[in-house]
């Protein structure tokens, strides 16, 4: 356990240095509270409404589609290190994992998830009657 | 590395490629148009039997990890059977209940490919995501009418135990991967062989997580407990799909793991397995009587079911191993059909799956409770039905590996269990019909072609079981 | 050098805190994220073993895991959305409409 006691000197410090300053300003610093100074701070822009209402689910669709598509990334990367190792059957692997994707791709694209706002919907449906 | 043999992989190729086909068909539908997409499953699934057929005796293997055995085509045939019916029955509900087609034919084939993966994987790791593949299809399934809110609840609680079970499965397969250093179940297998002497802690963590892993999956007392919501909630045809198919491929991949891998620990497990079969068949029984819900009460009726396929594999016999196969193939189809006259009974409002909705069905209905009775006469066990054969050889494996108690225990759960079977049939031929119940629904072609040939491979394995019986006990010879 | 059983005990501790999550903690977000853990812990028991054991095995191993987990996830919120929009709670005592 000596190689942890660095870890723990240093942990104690910081806690210990942080705690001093706080206490430090509570007991020193003046106090007058003013409306704006009690407000929560967001860049120097006043606060506009609630950040706890309800987002539409489209956030959420394309929040899942990304974690999805996201991990498959990580099969790219031990791939592309072995690459030469791994030859043409490795290519041809990677590929085919990739054609099972973009089905998915293409599923979701035509479903419409990727389509942002009333206007992008409009249009596709102006251009799939006329295709009917 | 990369040169194997593609040959084991072809069965699990046709659905995947059907199941992609589906999904792409779906993304170019126009709105209201309509597509034979259930047709083009049923071309995959063929496809899939075909392949198993000619792969019948050549023992192929692909990547060291899938496994074209008999053993694993055998129960890929059953699954392909359960898919076709599956999609037969699902035709007429997909239309009256407006679910989406291309999303239920491409989730029903993508469970089946994760099914048939699971019942020919040779490796823990491809076990595991098998059973992934087709967890993830079924809880969609389930929930697929997201109208309905008790449909949506039972989703939600097999999907929770599902990814809770599973990560109990996986902390298995780690334990296994420390000792051995391989997930492959020849070199588990030959390691644990070596070892069979000693009981390292490890190993035993990993068997009793593995089983604790299965039991949920198989809906072993005591881990059955998302079974009756899941199987209550989930619309009828889906209930079916599930409670055969899930439990095919999860038997499958039990008796492979246990029975090949962990043989020479069954001194181990195979105690717990025996109580557990006993518990399983005893609680699915007697709750099972009690239910005024018919999904409800065939759900207990198929935890028990779970419970008899368990003795099986406590026999461990020749006469046992073939016989869960055997079973398997009786239950799937006993019950598929079972549930696909429930699903056609219903309509899009109300399931109409309440025992007194079944009253006087012989006078609307004549032909369905005629076919009921047959489905629910095998899944009693009485003779002359396929469930019958299956039965009596559990139980005479299990008499003639002196487990006199366990098949005291079955045969007297099937007794009673009989009686909540009857119950249903005296509903559906004594009972007056209930002057405001609504005429049930027609019934297409399609379905009624599936339920004949339901009934008919249930009277003919009854009447004779000796060729398909022949098959198991040959299938089983090749692996144990 | 830190010896395997360590980890081994970490990742027990994680596995444990996921399975009382799930059973304790009564909201469906929160029960989904200790199944996450679970999962994570396992994930954690991988790589020990497969360091232990001199192969890169369990490294690959975890990859697929986590390729699940996502999947998981994402049916899961889903599945979540779904149900919220029905009761408009994330309680698991709300949904009563089948006997648990």
């Amino acid at each position: 356990m000596d190689g942890w006691l660095g870890v723990v000197i240093m942990i104690v410090l910081g806690v210990g240095f942080a705690g001093v300053m706080i206490g430090l300003s509570i007991l020193l610093g003046p106090r007058n509270p003013t409306p704006e100074k009690l407000a929560p701070y967001e860049c120097g822009m006043p606060a506009v409404g609630d950040a706890r209402e309800r987002h539409s689910v489209k956030f959420y669709l394309v929040a899942m589609i990304f974690l999805l598509f996201d991990i498959e990334i990580a099969f790219l990367y031990p791939w592309a290190v072995a690459l030469r190792d791994l030859g043409w059957a490795g290519f041809m692997q990677v590929v085919t994992f990739f054609l099972i994707l973009s089905v998915g791709y293409i599923y979701v694209w035509r479903k419409g998830v990727l389509d942002w706002g009333p206007v992008a919907r409009a249009v596709r449906r102006q251009v799939r009657d006329k295709a009917a | 590395m990369f040169d194997s043999t593609f040959d084991a992989v072809v069965p699990l190729l046709c659905v995947i490629l059907a199941a992609l086909a589906a999904m792409g068909a779906e993304a170019f539908r126009a709105r209201g148009e309509r597509m034979p997409i259930g047709g083009l499953g049923i071309v995959g699934l063929a496809g899939a039997g075909v392949s198993s057929v000619l792969l019948w005796n050549r023992n192929a293997a692909s990547f060291g990890v899938i496994l074209a055995d008999n053993f694993g085509l055998f129960v890929t045939l059953v699954l392909v059977v359960v898919g076709v019916l599956t999609i037969m029955f699902s035709s007429q509900v997909v239309r009256r209940d407006a679910l989406p087609a291309g999303e239920y034919y491409a989730l029903v084939l993508f469970a089946i490919a994760g099914m048939i993966m699971m019942a020919t994987a040779n490796d823990l790791l491809v076990i595991f995501l098998a059973l992934e593949i087709l967890s993830v299809a079924v809880y969609v399934l389930t929930g697929i009418r997201r109208d309905d809110q008790r449909a949506t609840e039972a989703a939600f609680k097999y999907f929770l135990l599902g990814a809770f079970s599973s990560a109990f499965f996986l902390y298995g397969i780690a334990f296994t991967y420390g000792v051995a250093g391989s997930t492959r179940l020849d070199r588990v297998g030959a390691y644990l062989a070596a070892q069979s002497m000693s009981d390292s802690p490890l190993i035993l963590m990993a068997l009793a997580l593995l089983l604790v892993g299965f039991a949920f999956k198989i809906s072993a007392v005591p881990f059955h407990m998302w079974t009756p919501d899941a199987y209550e909630g989930a619309p009828a045809i889906v209930t079916g799909f599930m409670s055969t198919g899930v439990k095919a491929a999860a038997f499958a991949a039990f008796a492979r793991v246990f029975l090949s891998a962990f043989e020479p620990f069954s001194a181990d497990w195979a105690p717990i397995v025996w109580i557990i079969a006993a518990l399983t068949m005893i609680l699915g029984t007697v709750v099972g009587v009690a239910q005024s819900n018919l999904k409800r009460m065939l759900a207990y009726s198929s935890i028990a079911h779970g419970g008899y396929l368990l003795v099986g594999l406590v026999a461990a016999n020749e006469v046992g191993k073939a016989a869960i196969l055997f079973y398997l193939l009786a239950y799937a189809v006993t019950n598929l059909a079972a549930f696909g006259v429930i699903a056609l009974l219903g309509s899009r409002d109300r399931g109409n799956d309440e025992l007194r909705d079944y009253a006087g069905l012989w006078h609307t209905r004549p032909a369905l409770a005629a076919l009921m009775t047959v489905c629910l006469l095998s899944l009693g066990g009485l003779p002359p039905t396929v469930g019958f054969i299956g039965k009596w050889y559990i139980f005479s494996a299990a008499v003639s590996a002196g487990y006199y108690g366990l098949a005291i225990i079955g045969v007297l759960t099937s007794v009673v269990s009989v009686f909540f079977y009857l119950r249903v049939v005296v509903m559906m031929y004594m009972a007056e019909r209930e002057v405001a119940a609504a005429m049930p629904p027609r019934v297409t072609g399609v379905s009624m072609a599936a339920l004949a040939f339901a009934i008919f491979v249930i009277v003919y394995l009854g009447v004779m079981p000796t060729q398909v019986l022949d098959l198991a006990s040959a299938s089983i010879a090749t692996i144990f | 050098m830190i010896p395997l059983s360590d980890y081994l005990i970490v990742s027990a501790i994680l596995f444990a805190i996921g399975t009382a999550g799930v059973f304790l903690r009564r909201n469906l977000i929160t029960i989904l994220l200790s199944v996450e853990i679970m999962l994570n812990a396992v994930n954690l028991t991988f790589v020990a073993f497969g360091r232990y054991l001199g192969s890169v095995d369990g490294q690959i191993i975890v990859f697929f895991v986590m390729t699940v987990a996502a999947a998981e996830a994402a049916v899961g919120l889903a599945i979540v959305i779904a149900l919220f929009r029905h009761r408009e709670s994330l309680n698991p005592e709300a949904f009563t409409a089948l006997k648990w």
